[in-house]
């Protein structure tokens, strides 16, 4: 009998620890994330349930496919202008070493320059200055305006690449030299062996760092005719006409951007703290 | 005691041989006539006054410097006369050097930091170099950090592990440029074994050092050096005990300390003095952020 009522408390509490256990799974101060999905889902399926979903709501999910196909324009241009960015900056930066002084005075003109250079004038620049299509031969090639808003977002790309290139390579001690000379190293091998990697750790935070403001600058090519999010976001806008789903609309595109842009920048920040340690 | 010049037969030529040194960074005259000699097997110091050239004697040696007047040469080699990378690279191959700031690489592991100059310069197979790696991280008692990161090491260890990635490439002569200067003092001891255990093996090695102490006790030779040239050479116990200059007792007055070591004293003095930190130790400050 005594044994009976000894084992009955216990069972239940056992019950209570596994669920202390699932709601300090999801406790909204250790997964702040987890919470607020949970809650959207949540809102999501009480207005399903009881039919009162607002208006400019239902109006965003019908207009998201459209939205999302116009994030894509925008992740292919700064796909494609961070990677000829990347290529042609790590041409001028090696440039910048060059023994030959016009050589060097060229880099640090071309960086400057388009540096120095707003990134919208430099769209419309590019926009204007290539023509809408190509004659190759016999071939007549489109040249599409979200390409040239690619090549105007490349070019103060390549510009920082090739500082950010020519800074990690200058951050490298004479000592790194020193030691490897010492170790019967050519040139060549310090270079590849011993200061590249090191570059290479040490660039890829900023580097980072440019891809976000890059992909934020995609907005920019709504402005020239590229059907990207923002267009997207204008077209959604103009043809639903209600303010509040205007509102709704825009906040969706600072969610978005930041959605994207947000995790590269924590990233960067890991990778900078793991560098400092090493 | 007999008062001799040099400690070992002049009948041997020399592994090393400076003869007339001088060199200038621009108007300023680093070295002005330093000649020098290293028998095989020898370990030989140069102490002196920081800014006497010293490290510059080291560099010109291995050729990181080219004097501008003057010969050196290394075995057979005319160090002051190569002109090719290759020449060099060959010279650098028998001659390690080691470092105050350790210069190890950061982004390469204890190990890898071994490693890499024996199977990309000296072409050996990885897994021989590997084991040699380890067997060098033995003997300088570091084993255990094989696979840490310099930044991970403390900097008597990250120098434990220079000496030891020297020593992989089989040097025949050491250069050791004030290696425990920017040590914390607790650490400068296990450097410092690891270099005796070096010299009691016969390993040629020569000494850049402020461990006075250290120079007495392990060299066949001591050249004291102030503003480019060499005041006095000898054998330890004349130079520390009866240096026939007196810049060389001013300066050895100044670096044991006062009342530290009277010449006439032959008694061993119970404390080490104090290391001469030339430059701070920028470790302790990385460590502490």
């Amino acid at each position: 009998m005594a044994s009976e009522i000894a084992a009955a408390p216990a069972a239940p509490a056992l019950g209570t620890e596994a669920g202390a256990g699932f709601i300090a799974h999801l406790d909204p101060r250790r997964h702040p994330w987890l919470a607020a999905l949970a809650a959207v889902l949540l809102l999501v399926a009480a207005w399903t349930a009881t039919g009162t979903t607002p208006v400019a709501l239902r109006h965003l999910w019908q207009w998201s496919p459209t939205l999302l196909l116009g994030l894509l324009t925008n992740v292919q241009i700064s796909v494609l202008a961070m990677a000829i960015g990347t290529a042609v900056g790590l041409l001028v930066g090696a440039l910048s070493f060059s023994p030959f002084a016009p050589v060097r005075g060229a880099t640090r003109w071309y960086v400057q320059f388009f540096r120095n250079a707003p990134v919208l004038v430099l769209i419309y620049f590019t926009t204007y200055v290539f023509p809408f299509e190509l004659r190759l031969a016999a071939w007549t090639v489109p040249f599409p305006d979200w390409l040239k808003v690619v090549l105007g977002l490349a070019l103060p790309t390549s510009a920082v690449v090739a500082e950010i290139f020519r800074g990690a390579i200058q951050s490298i001690p004479s000592a790194q030299w020193e030691a490897a000379q010492s170790l019967a190293f050519r040139r060549g091998e310090i270079f590849r062996l011993i200061v590249l990697p090191q570059c290479l750790r040490r660039m890829l935070p900023p580097w980072m760092n440019l891809y976000a403001s890059i992909t934020m600058s995609t907005a920019l090519s709504s402005l020239v005719g590229a059907h990207d999010v923002v267009d997207a976001a204008q077209v959604a806008s103009n043809t639903v006409a209600r303010t509040d789903f205007t509102v709704l609309v825009y906040f969706t595109l600072l969610a978005v951007f930041f959605a994207y842009c947000y995790p590269i920048a924590r990233a960067t920040r890991a990778l900078e703290r793991r560098h400092a340690r090493h | 005691m007999p008062a001799t010049e040099t400690a070992t037969p002049l009948s041997n030529t020399p592994l090393v041989a400076l003869r007339d040194v001088e060199l200038a960074f621009g108007a300023n005259a680093v070295l002005r006539g330093i000649s020098l000699e290293v028998q095989r097997g020898q370990a030989v110091s140069i102490i002196g006054p920081s800014g006497s050239g010293k490290s510059t004697i080291l560099r010109c040696i291995t050729g990181l410097l080219r004097p501008q007047r003057g010969e050196i040469r290394v075995g057979d080699t005319r160090v002051d006369a190569l002109r090719a990378e290759a020449e060099f690279i060959a010279l650098r191959k028998r001659v390690g050097f080691v470092f105050q700031q350790y210069n190890l690489f950061p982004h390469l592991t204890v190990l890898e930091n071994l490693v890499i100059a024996p199977t990309r310069v000296a072409g050996r197979e990885r897994a021989a170099a590997e084991r040699e790696a380890r067997e060098l991280l033995d003997k300088v008692r570091l084993s255990h950090k094989a696979a840490a990161y310099p930044g991970e090491l403390s900097g008597g260890q990250q120098q434990r592990v220079a000496i030891a990635r020297a020593l992989a490439m089989r040097p025949e002569l050491m250069l050791f440029d004030e290696v425990t200067s920017a040590l914390d003092p607790e650490t400068v001891g296990e450097v410092l074994t690891v270099i005796r255990d070096l010299v009691r093996e016969g390993l040629t090695c020569v000494l850049v050092t402020h461990e006075m102490r250290f120079a007495e006790e392990i060299s066949d030779t001591v050249y004291f050096t102030e503003a480019g040239v060499i005041v006095e050479h000898g054998p330890p116990a004349r130079i520390f005990r009866a240096p026939a200059s007196d810049r060389t007792r001013a300066f050895l007055h100044r670096a044991l300390g006062d009342g530290a070591r009277d010449p006439s004293d032959d008694s061993v003095p119970a404390r080490r003095p104090a290391p001469f930190p030339e430059t701070p130790p920028f470790d302790r400050l990385r460590f502490a952020l």
